[in-house]
């Protein structure tokens, strides 16, 4: 049994805003084991960006805060450390990959500064030792001609480029844990499959551990081991990627299945949406979240919030008839 | 090119070229190259029919459809619309073709002025085109429309803001209906949506056409969505059209390696299916389309490209009927 590396405990991140308190997310719980990847999946706006900001403490205060969880990584709190400490661990034992490629490189500052700065700041290294060490990275990440790509600037490169370049930073100081917010949700599909095959392969041969957060199930598929779907604010549904995809368990998990189109199975006639839109976090109805888009919803749902509780090996829904769901109707 | 069985064609573009000058000074702009954003490309769409145009960002499938509604006039070329050579028209001439041809934009937050109501949105086309006799039928028209796209007419007071993204693309296909158009170019209509939301407007598309016999040309860079959608499919690289055929036979025979490697490169959402599939994964980045690379503009990226694709550009050819493929080693 692989160490637990990061332990969330019922995460609280409330925004504050003139028209009233914005949950987005709202007791989140989960576990992340040394070197394994979890997918975070989630339509926009659920939290599931808000929720990995959060660990890294990365939330703007105000009009956001953290109100209340722990987020246990090696053995800390990171809620907990002051910003001192938080710095010393950011960039260096959990690194970050954003979802925009074009903004999140300085573009008045080289390529090569840009990967040797965490390395000068976390790794002592100096600047000889910290730009044989970028040469290497670039490398790594498949960007031919490195001695010479060091030296160039953010708008020289493609989107893709930039994207391996965000990689080789991340993993400069090998960190162990990697959080990638839609990494490659800005890119074409063939350079998509690019990135995300080296992201992969690097997480695996260096042992790091990875979240991968995302809309696109088909993401999640090839490249987790373990799924979370997240609805507004909260964890609906966690379990291995496999029950995930092959015995969903929850109405919203099952729903997001069945409204996209697959490559790989006959054209239905028609697709099968889920009706209505993302609820406002401001207003949450009562009882479960889902329950006005729901097809399956009974009258409990209206009144009770229905915990995450297990459904299956290590499978666990938030759905007050998880088990008979899917069952013909 | 392309005869034969080509049945009742709505829409006939043939060799297509978009050039957009690169300049330098200030003063006195020299045009020093051509962006070939669209390079000599033919196709048709047959009345009723769904013909999607897929391909990566920057290959041309914007251009191509701005170039089709005469948002842009193309370099050379000709755009046979109901018949007509849209290329040869005048600006006044155009006008009331404009209302037999319409548009879906991709981005629901910018294509809808935030200053006027959902209502007026819909409307102006009727009063541009003065196709209300006076202000009752207009309100009845507009709610009609709100209606026919699932929208509750009530909401016609509302202003964009007040509107999810899917409802806003809504408003965006009400619009394009408020004039009766038989063609509507569809680029990127659902690629800003959550994935519960695509298929919610996927589906009104799909029953619009039925209901209204409506021709779309569906522009997009997803190929499921595509898959659904479509009866035929083209396939744009830089600026050229790598193949055409009937939906069912381009996902099932796949001839062009671009074609294949674009459909082994979407993800499919179940991890068992995922751990044995074997994917191409292509090498680099799309060339500019400043310099593209002469002869076959793939030959850079290809598996399976040999000295002679350097040499010169492959023509799109019949291969088995109805199915066209621009490469010479198909």
């Amino acid at each position: 049994m692989a160490k637990t590396l990061l332990e969330v405990k019922d995460l609280r991140t409330y925004f504050y805003t003139e028209q009233g308190v914005v949950k987005a997310v709202d007791g989140v719980s989960y576990d992340l084991q040394e070197g394994e990847t979890l997918g975070l999946v989630g339509e926009s706006g659920c939290g599931k960006s808000v929720s990995a900001l959060s660990i890294m403490r990365l939330v703007a205060s105000p009009p956001g805060k953290v109100v209340g969880g722990q987020a246990i990584f090696d053995g800390q709190d990171l809620l907990a450390l002051d910003d001192d400490e938080m710095r010393r661990i950011r960039g260096a034992k959990i690194a970050m990959i954003f979802q925009e490629p074009m903004t999140s490189l300085n573009p008045v500052l080289t390529i090569g500064r840009q990967v040797t700065e965490a390395l000068e700041l976390h790794m002592n290294m100096n600047k000889s030792s910290a730009r044989e060490r970028a040469v290497e990275l670039i490398q790594l990440v498949g960007i031919p001609d490195a001695k010479v790509r060091l030296d160039t600037y953010p708008h020289q490169y493609s989107g893709g480029m930039r994207q391996r370049v965000m990689i080789a930073m991340a993993l400069s100081c090998n960190p162990k844990l990697i959080i990638a917010d839609e990494p490659t949700t800005a890119l074409d599909v063939t350079i998509q499959a690019q990135v995300l095959e080296i992201l992969k392969k690097l997480c695996v041969d260096f042992n790091t551990a990875l979240i991968i957060i995302t809309h696109n199930l088909g993401v999640v598929a090839r490249y987790s081991d373990r799924v979370n779907v997240m609805y507004a604010g909260k964890l609906i549904e966690k379990g291995t990627s496999r029950e995930i995809y092959a015995n969903p368990r929850h109405p919203y998990t099952l729903g997001l299945l069945h409204s996209v189109p697959r490559l790989d199975s006959p054209r239905k006639e028609k697709l099968d949406p889920i009706e209505g839109a993302p609820p406002d976090l401001s207003s949450l109805p009562a009882g479960c979240a889902f329950r006005p888009r729901c097809r399956y919803a009974i009258e409990r749902c209206a009144q009770e919030e229905p915990p995450l509780r297990p459904v299956g090996d290590g499978h666990l829904s938030a759905c007050w008839v998880a088990e008979t769901l899917g069952r013909k109707t | 090119m392309q005869n034969g069985h080509r049945g009742d064609v709505l829409l006939d573009v043939r060799g297509l070229k978009m050039y957009f000058p690169v300049t330098s000074g200030i003063l006195f702009q020299k045009k020093v190259a051509d962006i070939k954003a669209v390079d000599d490309i033919s196709f048709f769409v047959r009345k009723g029919e769904t013909l999607g145009l897929v391909g990566e960002s920057g290959c041309g499938k914007t251009t191509t459809g701005r170039c089709v509604l005469q948002l842009y006039r193309p370099t050379e070329g000709e755009v046979v619309f109901e018949g007509v050579d849209l290329c040869k028209l005048k600006p006044r001439e155009l006008r009331p073709i404009r209302r037999r041809m319409q548009m879906v934009f991709q981005d629901p937050y910018s294509s809808l002025n935030p200053r006027m109501s959902a209502g007026n949105i819909v409307g102006e086309p009727l009063i541009v085109h003065r196709l209300a006799k006076n202000r009752r039928e207009y309100r009845e028209q507009v709610a009609e429309l709100f209606t026919v796209v699932g929208l509750n007419p009530y909401m016609a007071d509302r202003f964009p803001h007040e509107f999810s993204g899917g409802q806003r693309q809504r408003i965006g296909v009400a619009r394009a209906l408020a004039v009766r158009p038989s063609l509507i170019v569809c680029d990127e209509p659902v690629s800003a949506l959550d994935v519960s939301i695509q298929a919610q407007v996927i589906n009104l598309l799909e029953e619009l056409q039925e209901e209204f016999q409506l021709t779309y040309l569906f522009i997009a860079h997803d190929l499921s969505v595509v898959r659904h959608i479509s009866d035929r499919v083209a396939v744009m690289y830089l600026g050229h059209i790598m193949e055409i055929a009937a939906r069912a036979e381009l996902y099932a025979n796949p001839l062009h390696p671009y074609t294949k490697a674009l459909l082994s490169a979407v993800p499919i959402p179940d991890p068992v299916v995922e751990e044995t599939r074997e994917r191409i994964i292509l090498t680099g980045d799309v060339p500019s389309p400043l310099r593209p690379p002469p002869g076959c503009v793939f030959h850079t990226r290809c598996p399976i490209a040999i000295d002679e694709c350097k040499a010169a550009v492959p023509e799109l050819r019949e291969v088995a009927p109805d199915h066209w493929v621009a490469c010479i080693r198909v």
